[in-house]
Parts: C-alpha cells; sequence; structure tokens
C-alpha cells in the first residue's frame, strides 16, 4: 500500500491525461467502492448481515407514534441546499423511509423545502412512500412545499409555524449552517421529540445540544440503509464500517511511522515516512 | 419507464463528475454539468414561485392560523418581482440611454437596491442577532452537570471559553510562561490544547466518517441501488 502510495505520487505529475496529486484519492476511492460492492455481493448470496443498532434511528417510530398519539404533525427539514449537495439527497432518501412510517400511522407530514428542485423529489419520495404503505389517498403533496431559497427567511418561516402547529416529531436532516440552532431551539420550545443528521461538523454541537438524538457523521448517511432493513442496504452498511476498519490500521500504522521516523532520522523508516507525506500532497 | 430514465440520467451525470475529477480531457464535462443543474434549478425556481404563491394565497383564503403573514409574504413577494422587473427608479446604462430598462437592476439608488439595503439586509441581521440568545439557551441546557458526562463538558467548555478572554489569561498570568513544564497551564495554553489537539482529533475522525459515507451513498446512488429519493424503491 505504502509502495503504491509513493508510485502514485511519483507517477501523477507527469502523466498527462491523469490529474496531478489525485492519486491517493482514486486509491481512496477504490478501496471504499471495492469494501462496499464486496458487501453487497456478500449480502446478496443470502449470508446474514449484523449491524449495530443507531439510537437515533430506532427512535423515529417512537416519534411518530408519539405525534399520532397527541394528534399533531410531524415536521421533516432535508437541510436548506438543493439536490446537487449530496446531503439534501440523503435527507430525501431518509424522508422516504419517514414518510413510510408516517403513512402507517396515518398522521400529518410537513415538509418545508429551500430549493423548488428538492421540493419536487420531496413529494416524489413522499408521494412513493404513501403508495408503499397502501395509503395513495393520504398524500397530500400541498404539505411539501417552498418557502425560500434565503436561508433567514426559511428559518423565519420555520419558526413560526413550530410554535403555530406546535408539531410532536421534528426531523433534520441535511445540510443546515446557522439556521441549525434556531430550528433546533424552536422544536425544543414546542416539547417535540426531534432528531438530527447532518455532514456539517460545525452545526453539530448545535444539534446535540438540542435534540434528543443526533446522527454523527457516516451514521447519517447509513441512516436510509439503516431504515430500509433491506439486505442490498445493509450490505453497503457493513462495507462502510469495513472501509472505517480499514481506516483506522492506515491512520494506526501512519502515526507509528511518522513516530518511528521522528525517533529515527536518516532510517529506512524515515525515508518511507517522506514517501508517504509526500504522497499525501504534504511536505 | 421515466423512472429508469431518471435513474440513467443521474448515473450518467454523476460517472462524467467522478471521470471529470480524475481525467484532465474530461474536465469540461463536470463544469458543463455543473451549468446544466444551474440552467435547470433557475427554470424550477418558476415552480417554486408559484408553490408559493399558491400556497400562501390558500392560507389568506381560508384564514388559516398566521394568515397574515401569507398576505405580507404575497405582496412582499409581488413589490419585489415588480420592482427588480421593471427596474424601478434605475436609471438607463450610460452606453444605451434611449434603452429605458438597460441600466443594472441592483444599481444603487434604485428601488430593488432600496429593498435590499433597507428591509432584506437589516431583517437578515437581526436574525442571525438572535442566534445569541438560541446559544445562551442551548448551553444552558447543554452545560447542567447532571453526570459525569456533562461534567467533563461543563469543565471543558470553561476552559475553553476563559482561555480566549482577557480575563481568564490574567487569572493564570502568575504561572511563567518561559516554564516548558508548567506553562501549559496557563488557562490560554490549555485551552489551544483542548482545541488544536482533542477537538481537532475528535472533529478529524469524524469528517473521516463522512468522506467514507458520501462515498457509499454516491455509489449507491450511481448504481441505482437507492432510488428513493426519485420515489422509486431500493
Amino acid at each position: 500500500m505504502i509502495a503504491f502510495l509513493a508510485d502514485a505520487a511519483a507517477a501523477a505529475p507527469d502523466a498527462g491525461w491523469f490529474m496531478p496529486g489525485k492519486g491517493v484519492l482514486l486509491a481512496a476511492l477504490a478501496l471504499v467502492s471495492a469494501a462496499v460492492l464486496g458487501s453487497l455481493w456478500q449480502a446478496r448470496t443470502g449470508k446474514p448481515i449484523r449491524i449495530r443498532r443507531i439510537g437515533g434511528l430506532d427512535a423515529v417510530e417512537e416519534a411518530v407514534g408519539r405525534a399520532t398519539e397527541m394528534g399533531r404533525p410531524v415536521l421533516y427539514v432535508p437541510g436548506i441546499q438543493d439536490m446537487d449537495n449530496i446531503q439534501t439527497v440523503a435527507g430525501v432518501t431518509i424522508l422516504g423511509r419517514v414518510a413510510k412510517t408516517v403513512a402507517e400511522y396515518d398522521i400529518e407530514i410537513e415538509v418545508p423545502t429551500t430549493r423548488s428542485i428538492v421540493m419536487t423529489s420531496a413529494r416524489e419520495a413522499v408521494s412513493a412512500a404513501y403508495m408503499s404503505a397502501g395509503r395513495s389517498d393520504s398524500f397530500n403533496p400541498d404539505r411539501i412545499y417552498y418557502v425560500s431559497d434565503e436561508q433567514f427567511a426559511f428559518v423565519a418561516y420555520a419558526g413560526g409555524m413550530m410554535q403555530r402547529k406546535r408539531p410532536a416529531a421534528c426531523f433534520y436532516f441535511g445540510c443546515f449552517f446557522a439556521e441549525s440552532l434556531i430550528l433546533a431551539e424552536n422544536g425544543n420550545s414546542v416539547g417535540a421529540i426531534q432528531i438530527a443528521g447532518t455532514a456539517e461538523t460545525s452545526q453539530l454541537p448545535f444539534f446535540v445540544a438540542s435534540c434528543d438524538y443526533t446522527l454523527i457523521g457516516e451514521e447519517f448517511f447509513a441512516a436510509s440503509a439503516y431504515l430500509s432493513g433491506e439486505p442490498d442496504q445493509l450490505g453497503t452498511l457493513r462495507g462502510q464500517d469495513i472501509a472505517k476498519a480499514i481506516v483506522w490500521v492506515l491512520v494506526i500504522a501512519a502515526a507509528a511511522l511518522g513516530t518511528a521516523a521522528a525517533l529515527l532520522p536518516g532510517s529506512a523508516l524515515a525515508g518511507v515516512a517522506g514517501a508517504v507525506r509526500a504522497a499525501m500532497g504534504g511536505s | 419507464m421515466s423512472r429508469s430514465v431518471a435513474v440513467l440520467v443521474t448515473a450518467v451525470a454523476g460517472i462524467v463528475m467522478v471521470l471529470s475529477a480524475f481525467v484532465r480531457p474530461l474536465e469540461f464535462l463536470g463544469t458543463a454539468v455543473v451549468d446544466w443543474f444551474n440552467v435547470l434549478a433557475a427554470i424550477a425556481f418558476v415552480l417554486g414561485g408559484a408553490n408559493l404563491l399558491k400556497m400562501n394565497l390558500l392560507k389568506v383564503s381560508a384564514r388559516e392560523a398566521g394568515w397574515g403573514y401569507s398576505a405580507v409574504t404575497v405582496l412582499a413577494f409581488l413589490v419585489t418581482i415588480t420592482v427588480g422587473a421593471l427596474k424601478v427608479g434605475v436609471h438607463p446604462d450610460q452606453k444605451f440611454p434611449a434603452v429605458a430598462l438597460s441600466g443594472d437592476k441592483e444599481a444603487v439608488g434604485g428601488a430593488f437596491w432600496w429593498i435590499y439595503e433597507y428591509a432584506m439586509s437589516p431583517i437578515t441581521s437581526t436574525l442571525f442577532a438572535l442566534l445569541a440568545f438560541y446559544v445562551a439557551s442551548a448551553a444552558f441546557r447543554a452545560f447542567r452537570a447532571k453526570n459525569t458526562a456533562a461534567i467533563l463538558l461543563l469543565g471543558t467548555a470553561f476552559v475553553v471559553l476563559l482561555g480566549r478572554v482577557y480575563v481568564g489569561v490574567l487569572l493564570t498570568s502568575w504561572i511563567p510562561a518561559d516554564n516548558a513544564w508548567v506553562s501549559w497551564m496557563r488557562l490560554e495554553n490549555l485551552s489551544g490544547i483542548i482545541m488544536s489537539v482533542f477537538t481537532n482529533a475528535g472533529t478529524r475522525a469524524i469528517i473521516i466518517g463522512i468522506a467514507i459515507g458520501v462515498a457509499a451513498t454516491s455509489l449507491k446512488i450511481l448504481l441505482g441501488l437507492d432510488r428513493s429519493y426519485l420515489g422509486g424503491e431500493g
């Protein structure tokens, strides 16, 4: 692996058609893809797949059930970015899963969006979820609507709507910025069960402080597969975990190598450490 | 059928984006795909505007709770669109003085500029300023010392906060700054260590997890394994 990284670093700048400095990225992408596809293949052979429980996702049904008992709606916010952002795609995907539970309980779901394309995608996802739950007649496309592209105009609307309709369960899955705390604190003030997930590390502390459950890092991207419970989807989850384990080993190996290189300057190990650092774009 | 076409378009666009990130001759294709998306998003904005009008007019006519806000929204929307489209208060461009609508709609002194400068900007700033109060209420809840983890969080936050203000620096100024064995105990140094070692390590671990998640999710979408964002199964 180390030799490959060193070769990639040396070869990349000279290769005419290959983007310089992208060798390591390509290797990492191939590694993750291989882990995911390998696990998917294994899942299709019928081998049972065990995955760890994620508290926040197990609580989705509890939150929807609570909204049913209280006769209040469920609020779902798929972030404030467009469909070209992978977090929004993940948010809309999770919406499909949550909407299926909502349809089974036959309660109202409210989905305000900040982009027209997100609104259209969210309608398709919710419509399919209601159809899958056998409740197509209960689907109301007007509950999934466009508010504003402007971050604070959107949050002003969402905050006001929360105070008026007092949703019993709030889900925030997608890309959020400064509005995350305003949304979550408003939900908290109306006593809603709140579950959030985002890949914006700067917003995670706000969600952790104000929400009952927060999906951190890869948990957010694992949510859709986890909620579906389908073998194919669970297989990809296992692939993610394998990729993470490989990263752990690489991080530990690199830390040990770096330490050894610092303690033994001029040794072969120091040379290898220098090659790895160069491959990573360091100096 | 239409869903299969959508999956195919997504897969082709996605694969083109991936290839354009690695293959130099295909770089222009990645830019083209982004341009197409922007054109699509601009057209879709009409859909959003129509939906905004429909939803708010329905609320006003049904006198739903908060219908007054909807009336203000519709009025503001129509006024802003009219003022922007007709370039009210904007002088014609100096190159084309005879063409009434040749000026820039955002030109200083125009009605559109005025709306942005004296309505939109102050309202946005006000909402942003509200964050300070929301941070205070969230911090009050998060920092309640109800268990060991909360006590650790409270203690760490207290050190970091103190380390970033003058009074914190003053409190431990008696610790010698030139003695490496004890200087780390000065609050400004301790705060820096917490941020650059512990917080940084945690954040990087989360970022690595996110990167793996993004790659796996993208792969599922490119291969059509997950089509629920299009309203499909999987």
